[in-house]
Parts: C-alpha cells; structure tokens; sequence
C-alpha cells in the first residue's frame, strides 16, 4: 500500500515565472522512508507543504493515508506528523510547556498530555531540559524537541523537511540516532535532505529531485550502480603510462582511460579488490611502482552530479519561499 | 466545540508567555503610566481645560485609548514573530481549528490591555484623576476600551500576517497608530486644529473613543467643525458603530490572510 502518492503537482511562484514544482510526481509505500534529495531551490519544501496541506499546488493531486490533501485536508492533519527546517516551538516556553500544549491541541486531554509530553522527553533525552525555555536549548536539542512534537499522535506518515539542516556534526549523528530509532519502530516516513550522506543513512528509497521534477529514483545502490560501479585508478611516473594503460585494460577487461595532467589511469572494475591485487601484482612483476592506487567507490555525490550536470546550488525558487518571510 | 476548546489552549500560552516573561508586562505597564505622568505635569499646568478637576480629567480617556489602540502593534509582532520561526506552519499542520491561533492572540492581548488598564487606572488615581459618574459609568468605559482594543487587535493580525518582515510591522503599526492617537481629542482639544483637520480629528475612531469615555466618566465634550454632528452628540453610539465595522471589516480578512498564508 502506498502511504504517499503525488502525481503531476505543479506549483509557480511569482505569477509563473518561477516553476518551484513542475510535473512532480513521487510515492511512498507504507512502512518506508523515501528521502527527497536535492539542492537548495530542487523543490523539496514545496513538496513537503503540498503533502502536509500548508499549501495548495497549482495542479496535480496528492492524498497521504489515502486521504485527498487538497479536499480534505483536515483529514490529513489527523494523520501526519510534520518536522521543518526550523524547530517551530515557542522560544519562550520550556520543552514540557510546549510538549503539553501541542498535546492539549491534538485534544489529548490535561493529564493524558502530560503523561505523553514526559514519555517523549524521555525518549529524546530531554527531561533534563524539561523545565528549560527552549531558547537555552542546542540546535540539536531543539531539533530533537521538535521532532517530539511532531510524534504527540502517532502519526500514521511522517514529514521531515531538513531535519539536520544547520546542525553540528554531533547534533547530526545525534538526530540520525532518533530518526532510525523511529525507523526501526515502523513508521512510514517521507524525509528530506541536501545531505547526500542522510539520504545513504536513512532512506529505503531514494528520489533525486532538481528543479522542480524527480530525476532519479531507486535504493541507493541502483543509483550509485547507474553511475557505475566501482573504478580503479593507478597513477604512475609518465614513462610508466603506457604500459599501465596496458596492465589496468587487462586486468579490468574494460578500455582505460587516462588523465594526462594527473597521470591518472582509471577503468572500471567488476571484481573490486581482487581486480586491485591483480594490477598491483602485474605492475610489480613489470617493475612499474605506483605512486598511488585505489578503488574508488561512486559516492551518491557523483550520482547527483551525473544525473544533473551540477552541483548543489541555490535557486529562485526557494529564496522566493525564503523571502515570503515564513521561515 | 473544539474550537473553542482550542482557542482557549492558545490564549493560555499568551498568558503562559507573559508569566515567563515578565518584562513583557512590566514594560507595557510602565510605558502608559511614564505616558500619564509626562502628559499630566508637562502638559498638564498650560493646557487649561475650562473643566473642574483640571487637565488630567481629559487626560486619562485620551491615554487609556491610545495605550488600547497600541494593541494593534502588539498583536501584529506576535504573529509576524510566529510566522518567522515557522510556528504558525506548524499550528496549520494540526487538527485544530485554523481560526483558533489568530483569535486565541487576540484574545490574549485583550487580557493583557485589563492588567495595563488597571494599572493606569490606579496612576490616574493617585495623579488626581476623579471620575465623577460612579463605577457602574467607569465600569462600561473600560469595557468599551477593551473592546475598542480587541478590534484593533484583528487591524494588527492583518498587519502581523501580511508583512514579511518584524521590522516592517512595527513601521506600519506605527504609521497607522500614530496620526490616529494625534489627530485627535486624546491630548489636547481639535478646537485649536486647522478647520480642515477638524473634521478629520473629530471623526476618528480614537476622538470618538475618547469622547465616549469622558461622557461616560462625567466630563462634557469639546467639538469644532463637527460640532452638533451624530459622532459628536453621540459619541458612544458612534465608537459602537466604529468597532464593529472595524471587527466586520478585519476579522474575516485577518483569519482568510491567516489560511492562505503560504498560497
């Protein structure tokens, strides 16, 4: 069963000049995560605020739960749990505070949302911090706080918008934590990152999204075997290129290619290390000493930098959201 | 129900805001009272009223106004400030009432304005302020003050939700609440205005509001180019017909902006 489905969501921005979304269409089977990945300005909020009913697409339509978000868009929020880029809690209130009071909002009742409110402040390390205004608390703690909030009801699916956006590499590795904790528990999660490195860690699927459109989509695997596999690079003094251009063809059965500047020599391999022992064994038998040899592994930044041409930067479209001044 | 039920969680933040910050209410205490006295004993000696009790008789229906009216900026802020950290997406992600957030802040400042108006209303005391009317009289003035201040509370919500910047709407709440505290009876008499300002300040809502209060607290109006006009022989009913054409105009707009706020 599909918990997400988006088909041909469109949504412009300043009268249509900018395409924040353009023909997007994704889904998220029951019990999974599928993570958006992309840069800034891909269209990756966008896409969050449709499926969370915060706002409305151009055309296309979307259900969660298999609830129509743009008919019945009370339903959804019934349903869903959603985390954004910025903790959105009250500043001025402690971490309970703020846990009661969505409580009470999702009609809980007073003691009912206590108890929930010092289960997850259990759960995420928090109840030190209980009493605390939230302004004292780290980027991660907020975060973490946040996410709490999100999980009050347990939410039949799941929205993460950038949930480590911002945060120090302990506050990332913390909230990686939580989030295959909740992973583990069954939830039905729909994540987004610009971190192709998050997308590797958490995902079950991963959909590549740039301008507007999904490009890519699969596990991480077949994307990075989409890319290729894995290479072989040798490199050498010049007057041993030519016979290590040899030597790498052989042994990968593939044609080697070589960067002049760099004399570098590189060819895909089938047989990883093996394929690795075997150049070494022949260059040494040839009486060829390289100057550096390895395996190299596409990591999912090649992916994207294959599927798009380019890396990451920042688009109209979302600095048109940014300036919209919600965040 | 739920909406009600919901409306009152969030108007229980607004009050939760204010136990843990303390300041918020200090300072908007502090600044009526510094207000009533400066206007009392600056203005107070070279203004002669014409009226028994001397200045400060006209004075205090024109500040308790004027502090209500600023409840525009103070709700504008509070939503802006909770638009920009994303508060209000997450509020709009929630089954709960989509009105509940913007009249649960109104609300709240309302009863943040019966603290300031009560302390005020002491200062005005001990500075010589005597209604002549009776407390059923002052009573009903107040509540028409607080009144006044909740309708321009949705003028704020629709600056609070429009603007995109916390610094602009403190720019526009004062450019709306200025001219309209000034060009009025609230400090000195519009008698002494250029006749074309007259009847600019003598039908504003703040003139209105604080000639309805000085009738109400015993105290005889003063009008120029209007004089014997509806809003100024009438002006309880007038200030009536005021705040609810503010509230017909501004609640229905300040909670459509509220739904559409990303749209």
């Amino acid at each position: 069963m599909k918990s997400v489905i988006a088909e041909h969501l469109v949504k412009t921005y300043d009268k249509g000049r900018v395409r924040a979304l353009d023909d997007l269409s994704l889904d998220v089977e029951e019990g999974t995560v599928l993570s958006v990945l992309g840069p800034n300005g891909a269209g990756k909020t966008t896409v969050v605020r449709i499926l969370t009913t915060l706002l409305r697409p151009d055309s296309g339509s979307a259900s969660v739960a298999g609830i129509d978000v743009i008919k019945n868009p009370e339903k959804v929020r019934e349903v869903i749990g959603l985390s954004g880029q910025y903790a959105a809690v009250d500043e001025i209130l402690t971490g309970y505070d703020n846990l009661v009071m969505f409580g009470q909002l999702y009609h809980l009742g007073n003691k009912q949302a206590i108890i929930r409110a010092n289960e997850l402040l259990e759960r995420f390390s928090l109840t030190e911090a209980a009493k605390r205004p939230i302004k004292t608390y780290s980027g991660g703690m907020r975060r973490r706080l946040d996410l709490a909030a999100s999980l009050i009801v347990k939410p039949k699916v799941l929205f993460l918008d950038e949930p480590t956006t911002g945060l120090d590499p302990r506050g990332r590795q913390e909230m990686w934590g939580v989030i295959q904790e909740l992973v583990k528990g069954g939830v039905t999660l729909l994540l987004t990152t610009q971190y192709l490195e998050e997308a590797d860690q958490l995902a079950d699927e991963i959909a590549v999204i740039d301008t507007g459109k999904v490009i890519a989509r699969g596990t991480s695997d077949t994307l990075k075997k989409q890319v290729g596999g894995e290479r072989l690079e040798v490199v050498v003094e010049q007057a041993n290129v030519a016979k290590t251009m040899e030597i790498v063809a052989a042994v990968s059965g593939n044609k080697a290619s070589l960067d002049e500047g760099l004399r570098l020599i590189s060819a895909p391999v089938s047989s990883g290390s093996a394929a690795l022992f075997e150049v070494l064994k022949s260059l040494n038998s040839s009486g060829i000493h390289p100057l550096d040899v390895g395996l190299k592994r596409p990591s999912l930044d090649d992916v994207f930098l294959s599927l798009t041409g380019h890396a990451a930067e920042e688009k109209k479209a979302e600095i048109q959201e940014k300036k919209r001044g919600r965040k | 129900m739920s909406a009600v039920r919901d409306t009152y969680i969030i108007t229980r933040r607004q009050l939760l805001l204010l136990t843990r910050v303390p300041e918020v209410l200090i300072f908007s205490t502090i600044q009526p009272v510094m207000f009533v006295l400066l206007f009392r004993y600056v203005f107070g000696g070279s203004i002669s009223t014409g009226q028994p009790g001397g200045y400060v008789q006209l004075l205090m229906p024109g500040i308790f106004v004027q502090t209500v009216a600023f409840t525009l900026a103070g709700t504008a802020s509070g939503l802006a400030e909770d638009m920009k950290k994303g508060l209000i997406d997450r509020f709009r992600s929630l089954p709960i009432s989509q009105s509940a957030l913007v009249i649960g802040r109104t609300l709240g400042d309302s009863l943040l304005n019966i603290v300031v108006l009560t302390v005020m209303g002491i200062a005005g005391y001990i500075v010589g302020w005597r209604p002549t009317t009776g407390i059923a009289h002052v009573a009903l003035g107040f509540l028409f003050l607080l009144f006044f201040g909740y309708a321009l509370s949705w003028v704020g919500a629709l600056v609070g939700l429009s603007a995109s910047d916390a610094r602009v709407v403190q720019n526009v709440s004062f450019i709306v609440t200025f001219p309209l505290t000034f060009l009025s009876n609230a400090f000195a008499p519009t008698t002494g205005m250029p006749r074309v300002l007259q009847y600019f300040a003598e039908w504003n809502p703040v003139s209105t509001m604080v000639a309805a209060c000085r009738q109400l607290f015993g105290l005889k109006n003063q009008f120029g180019a209007t004089a014997g006009s509806f809003p100024s022989e009438h002006p309880l009913t007038t200030s009536l017909i005021y705040i609810l054409l503010i509230m017909a105009v501004f609640v229905p707009l300040a909670l459509r902006k509220y739904r559409n706020s990303a749209n």
